[in-house]
């Protein structure tokens, strides 16, 4: 079955809201309107208006209350309309949400996920292109998903919907309808905790995750008469994978990072530090991250090209390190 | 009302006082670390709102609550032991008394963030509401976090779908050191229910019989599929903020004006009045009550600390180990 990765991210909410009846969305939007990118289209239709939750605009309140729910047994998924208004669920998540069941000693179960579109490339300008991961990295409780594939999209959704902790799950909305691809019809999942090895290679490792996989492994093909390249899709950044980077780095001795998000404070600074850190004596060259320019997410076409990865600057920083 | 309840509630009256007068107490002595926010003087509304709360009901106390947590069945010795930060407590020492609640009698415990668990109280409704749950969500809130966001965001949802939640509000007077009149234009805050399409009510708060009638009808009003009702109890806390916060900025008058209309002691006077032995109640309760708290106390200090590396377990209910 051909899917968009929109497609499989609504194909994952109509199946396990069909499977388990404690499924249910909040969000703005997300009925009537069938959500602002459609990601929800057909769920009101189909589960009616108590499981799919026409929200008053209140992300402090979506989350709230989904934890609310969780604590009552349900499922709640959370959208954010965009994921930059996370900022304002942002307590519900890190102090309420997060907390909930170190300060009750064991006691309670936190099971929801906070999804919404993440990214840049579309013209979204400051409030509707940003990569907020590092935020909520630095959060123990919490995990986070970022898939970069249809087939990651639909299986990663599942697993975050049953999974009994607090998913924040980034969607990239570029590539919502500019991937397409062959996903199995019957059920399946992806483990949250698994990265996946896109490509295999000898010269250097690069990890990277969410809408830059793509340009990576484009870039890989491309100077593959130049360099062998391994390629890490992270999947999933909380827990990270350490073992995949661990395995990988220490065969091909070098490593490069590349994601969407900033470079100060991404998690980029914090792979690279335990590379640094764990596997110093098998690098033959210096960690390398290519992310974000530090800046706000502009908005004018060359101002947006400027500041986010592209295929030139992955390609640079890929001669950079194959030349040590 | 039977003399039995009657008694009760006097009952838990002196529960409440003695368990936190000791916790105050303990803390003078050094013997508690972290901080300890007394409700002395705001026991009524505790007592008030909770006695009647059936099992499977939910309660989101604040950080002056502590009689919610024995009125709705909190064991008063794992209790203790929460405050003694030990492993015997709800939060396995890892946060103080107001963080951690009590799961298996459905209270459920805080953040620092006040007014926060209004929302998860409204989410928690909401399950009640779509699944036909004879249950209610009692969120209690001070004035002070009457101000927050998650208040407003909160009221406003629960407004919609009529809610089963009564949102308990403790008007104290003073948010640590602001008084009212730096917190809202409003004399009652209560005035912003019909704002969100309830019914907003004030009650004494220092007066038993107050809080109870109001409560009920919120409560009644709640379980009858009639929504919300925002419930403001006026009332004063004796003590500063947390213990050690001297309050300076309040004058004596004050303070000696509030404690003349004490709660415990007012329905210590309603007994009189209704001709009962009150010397030997009082005598009766007062040993009741200290050997619970005593044997609290005694099991908290027996409880062991956690282990340093416990610091790393509960975090997840799900956890990924690394390979």
């Amino acid at each position: 079955m051909q899917v968009t990765y929109i497609q499989a991210i609504n194909q994952a909410m109509h199946e396990e809201m069909a499977r388990d009846e404690n499924v249910l969305i909040l969000g703005e939007d997300v009925g009537i309107l069938g959500g602002a990118f459609k990601a929800t289209e057909g769920l009101l239709e189909k589960f009616g208006s108590e499981r799919v939750v026409d929200t008053p605009i209140a992300e402090s309140l979506i989350v709230g209350a989904g934890v609310g729910l969780a604590i009552q047994g349900m499922r709640a998924i959370c959208e954010m309309q965009f994921i930059d208004f996370i900022s304002c669920g942002f307590d519900q998540i890190v102090n309420m949400a997060a907390t909930l069941r170190y300060r009750h000693g064991g006691q309670a179960s936190c099971p929801i996920v906070v999804r919404g579109p993440c990214g840049a490339g579309v013209h979204g300008g400051i409030y509707h292109s940003q990569n907020p991961e590092a935020w909520f990295f630095h959060i123990p409780g919490l995990k986070i998903v970022a898939p970069a594939t249809a087939y990651d999209a639909k299986g990663l959704l599942k697993a975050a919907i049953r999974d009994d902790d607090p998913v924040i799950y980034l969607e990239h909305k570029f590539l919502y309808r500019r991937i397409k691809e062959e996903i199995p019809e019957g059920e399946f999942i992806v483990p949250i905790g698994k990265a996946a090895l896109r490509k295999e290679g000898r010269d250097m490792t690069v990890i990277t995750y969410g809408s830059p996989v793509h340009a990576v492994m484009k870039a890989a093909k491309d100077m593959a008469s130049e360099v062998d390249i391994e390629v890490i899709d992270l999947r999933t950044l909380l827990p990270l994978d350490w073992k995949t980077i661990r395995t990988s780095v220490t065969k091909t001795g070098k490593a490069l990072i590349v994601h969407e998000a900033r470079r100060n404070g991404g998690i980029g600074g914090e792979i690279a530090a335990r590379i640094a850190e764990e596997l110093f004596d098998f690098l033959d060259g210096p960690i390398l991250r290519v992310a974000s320019r530090d800046t706000h997410n502009a908005f004018a076409t060359p101002l947006e090209e400027y500041i986010i990865p592209n295929q030139e600057r992955i390609t640079e920083a890929i001669r950079k390190l194959a030349s040590y | 009302m039977t003399e039995q309840k009657e008694r009760e509630l006097y009952f838990w009256l002196r529960l409440v006082r003695e368990f936190e007068g000791r916790v105050s107490m303990l803390d003078k002595q050094g013997k508690i670390q972290g901080g300890v926010y007394s409700g002395k003087g705001q026991e009524a509304v505790v007592v008030g709102v909770c006695h009647d709360l059936r099992p499977d009901d939910w309660i989101f106390p604040l950080h002056r609550d502590l009689g919610a947590f024995l009125l709705k069945g909190a064991d008063p010795k794992r209790l203790m032991a929460q405050i003694f930060g030990r492993r015997e407590g709800f939060a396995k020492g890892k946060d103080s008394f107001l963080h951690g609640g009590d799961f298996s009698h459905c209270i459920f415990g805080a953040t620092s963030m006040l007014g926060s668990t209004l929302p998860v109280a409204v989410g928690s409704a909401y399950k009640f509401k779509i699944r036909k749950e004879d249950r209610v969500a009692i969120a209690f809130f001070g004035e002070g976090a009457s101000s927050r966001g998650d208040v407003h965001e909160a009221m406003n949802f629960a407004g919609i779908y009529k809610l089963p939640v009564v949102f308990v509000c403790e008007n104290n007077f003073y948010a640590y050191s602001t008084p009212n009149e730096l917190q809202f234009a409003v004399e009652d805050v209560a005035v912003r229910g019909p704002g969100y399409g309830f019914k907003g009510d004030v009650c004494s708060g220092n007066d038993l019989h107050s809080v109870m009638k109001a409560a009920k009808k919120a409560i009644d009003r709640a379980r009858g599929g009639e929504g919300p009702t925002y419930l403001e109890c006026k009332t004063y806390r004796y003590h500063g903020h947390s213990e050690h916060d001297r309050a300076t900025y309040r004058s004596e008058e004050e303070l000696v004006t509030w404690e003349s209309r004490d709660p415990v002691e007012r329905w210590e006077v309603y007994l009189e009045k209704r001709k009962y032995d009150v010397a030997a109640i009082k005598a009766e309760t007062a040993q009741r009550v200290k050997k619970i708290v005593d044997e609290a106390l005694a099991f908290a200090e027996a409880s062991p600390w956690p282990e340093g590396p416990e610091a790393m377990e509960d975090l997840y209910a799900m956890p990924i180990p690394e390979e």
